[in-house]
């Protein structure tokens, strides 16, 4: 789960990490309230969507008065906006955030992720602030400063201290970002993260040192096992996709593709391979759908109805190793779904493991029009014949 | 020969009396594991199902029964404490099924169990299981064959189709590593690369990996360097977009990074024979040992 930058400055905060004086708005009104309470006469406007490359996109502004941030907040406010890593589609802007201006002498970067081989979180730092990690990762890999620290230690002073002799910085600043680098170190692990950036940390003309934007991802398995409340109600479900909610709302996994043929299986592994197949058999997955290990006949049946409530999809694979999950209880939930849904397009059925005799048995008993495969591939070929889509 | 788990490691399983527990003590007893105890804080004096004693602690049920191996199904929230609690008696190898851990607790977890000389296989796995002889997990027994080929895998279902696939060649195993789907894991492909490799009873290895991280990318320059057995290897996640989890919580490609085609170069070029279809693993197997070009 990801968090606004306004959401993020104000965990920020909590941690005596700096942030330029700032207030969200709804509506445009909001925004010229919120530019007069703030009492810069530069302040910036910028769009709170959970995507990057708001400026190229159009989504930030500087304005010099109250209008013209009401201007520029009616203008994006409740339009999409598009930019690099949104997709073409956009994402809706619902609220903006006005901030006081900031004379930039500096742009750096400063963030924490999960090193996953080592198995520790790793503060990262670099003097190339304000463009994607990643760009500078794959231009100047050496450019990227990294300390990788013990959860349970904490990070230690002479880390920081690294950090801050490799961005060059000195006195006052130097201790100033000394002090922010134990602060992030400090909430990824107390808040669960996945992810925390401050990208551009901007060391302003007149001193100091600022968060000016910021960017945190939060662990799934955090927020589902309760460790984070207060993050928790900070979720903002207009920038999930829909179905991927309502799946998990289920306890399913589910994840939208732009293909036409639905897919529900059973384990990740196996789900991502039957993808893969479909592919390699010449059509396209319109999904990934895991319906977990333990599903019953419910979420057998719900996991059916989100499948069905894409109207690309023109035929849909099922392929379940029975282990925990028996595939006669299996059979039984599909042909019960099928019977509830009213299902228009084909269905290739792939059954395999426990149970596996009865669960083909009550396929074949009733009646209904399903397709049977013997192996993975042989279901891929069936599944896009019955598409339309064979070659 | 197998490798970590034969018919002698006697077994204890942690969260017994709850469902999951439970459900699985009773068929790894099935196939012939020796559950020889179970762990539940609070319910210890009990016999679980008639037979099995249940201990507040693994250091009791060490001490009383001999355990050298456990079995942990206890929810999430207290999976990565009942590890550690495992660890500190002395049990050298715990099978840790959980899905569900935070990550910070894995992370916490890892650190803990460096300090010991416990191995973790998992968490978020379907566990270990030495055909013929003992299964530590949650794999349906029947679908294995007594043989010589070691499989070690991200997932769970996915081993399944991989194991059926062998069995039904006539290709049995030696021993399954199912080694999870999170991204800080106790034990990684190097590790039962090392394993497989050492041990007389296994002649080859199949190798499925997934997208993200770069364990795969490691192994291949493991197996490049190291490694003189044939290994086939599948990635899934070919199809997988970018910045989205797939179902397993390591499962993601991040930064352009961790893609399915990355690791099949890395493999390639270690001379692994690499399956793009997930239904030619088996076949491909047996092409590698009949000495046929994959």
């Amino acid at each position: 789960m990801n968090l606004h930058e306004y959401q993020t400055k104000q965990v920020l905060s909590k941690y005596g990490i700096p942030t330029l004086p700032g207030r969200v708005a709804e509506s445009p009104e909001q925004a010229a309230e919120a530019y007069r309470a703030i009492g810069s006469p530069v302040a910036v406007v910028k769009a709170q969507i959970h995507a990057g490359g708001r400026g190229k996109g159009g989504g930030v502004k500087l304005v010099r008065s109250a209008e013209e941030a009401r201007d520029f907040a009616a203008k994006i406010l409740g339009k999409p906006l598009v930019t690099p890593q949104t997709g073409p589609q956009g994402r809706i802007v619902r609220k903006v955030l006005v901030e006081a201006g900031c004379d930039i002498a500096r742009e750096l970067y400063l963030g924490c992720v999960l090193d996953r081989r080592l198995g520790l979180p790793v503060l990262m730092a670099s003097k190339q602030g304000g463009v994607e990690i990643e760009e500078v990762a794959a231009r100047d890999p050496q450019a990227i400063l990294k300390q990788p620290f013990d959860v349970g230690h904490g990070l230690q002073a002479f880390q920081a201290r690294a950090l801050g002799f490799g961005l060059g910085l000195e006195g006052e600043t130097f201790k100033a970002f000394a002090s922010m680098a134990h602060a992030v170190a400090r909430m990824f692990v107390e808040r669960d993260c996945s992810l925390l950036e401050i990208n551009p940390l901007v060391v302003p003309k007149s001193g100091g040192i600022v968060a000016l934007d910021g960017k945190m991802g939060i662990d799934d398995r955090a927020i589902e096992l309760k460790k984070q409340p207060e993050l928790a109600a900070m979720r903002d479900v207009h920038e999930e996709d829909p179905i991927e909610h309502e799946a998990a709302s289920y306890g399913l996994n589910y994840v939208s593709m732009d293909g036409n043929i639905g897919c529900m299986v059973n384990g990740a592994g196996l789900a991502m391979s039957t993808m893969d197949i479909i592919k390699l058999a010449g059509g396209a997955p319109a999904n990934f759908l895991d319906v977990g290990g333990g599903a019953n006949k419910d979420q057998v049946a719900k996991a059916f109805k989100l499948l069905l409530a894409n109207p690309s999809v023109k035929a849909v694979l099922i392929n379940i190793f029975g282990g925990i999950l028996k595939c006669d209880v299996l059979a039984q939930g599909i042909v019960d779904a099928i019977k509830e849904v009213k299902v228009a397009v084909p269905i290739v059925v792939r059954l395999e493991g426990t149970n596996v005799e009865a669960g083909r048995k009550i396929l074949k008993e009733s009646g209904l029009k399903v397709i049977s495969a013997a192996d993975m591939g042989e279901a891929a070929k069936k599944v896009i014949e019955a598409a339309g889509l064979a070659r | 020969m197998s490798v970590l788990v034969d018919k002698n490691t006697r077994v204890i399983v942690q969260g017994i009396t709850g469902s999951a527990g439970g459900f699985h003590a009773k068929a790894m007893m099935e196939y012939g594991t020796q559950v020889v105890a179970g762990v539940t804080p609070g319910k210890g004096g009990q016999l679980w199902e008639g037979k099995v004693p249940v201990f507040n602690s693994c250091e009791e049920a060490v001490r009383n029964e001999g355990a050298n191996a456990s079995v942990c199904f206890v929810p999430g929230i207290a999976a990565a404490d009942s590890v550690m609690e495992a660890a500190a008696a002395g049990i050298p190898l715990v099978v840790c099924i959980t899905e569900g851990i935070s990550i910070m607790d894995e992370c916490r977890l890892r650190a803990f169990l460096q300090r010991t000389s416990t191995r973790m296989i998992g968490p978020n796995c379907p566990g270990i299981i030495t055909p013929g002889e003992t299964k530590l997990g949650i794999m349906p027994g029947y679908i294995h064959k007594k043989g010589d080929i070691g499989v070690v895998s991200r997932s769970g279902t996915l081993t399944y189709e991989i194991v059926w696939q062998l069995s039904n060649l006539g290709l049995g195993q030696s021993t399954c590593i199912g080694i999870g789907g999170d991204p800080v894991q106790g034990t990684d492909f190097i590790d039962c690369l090392k394993l497989f490799n050492a041990d007389a009873g296994t002649r080859a290895i199949v190798m499925a990996g997934e997208i993200g991280g770069t364990m795969e990318e490691e192994a291949a320059a493991y197996i490049k360097e190291h490694v003189r057995k044939p290994v086939v290897a599948f990635v899934g996640g070919q199809t997988a977009p970018p910045g989205k989890r797939m179902g397993h919580a390591g499962a993601i490609i991040q930064g352009g990074k961790g893609t399915a085609a990355e690791k099949y170069k890395a493999l390639r070029e270690a001379g692994v024979a690499c399956v793009i279809s997930p239904a030619e693993i088996g076949a491909t197997m047996k092409k590698v040992l009949e000495g046929k070009a994959a």
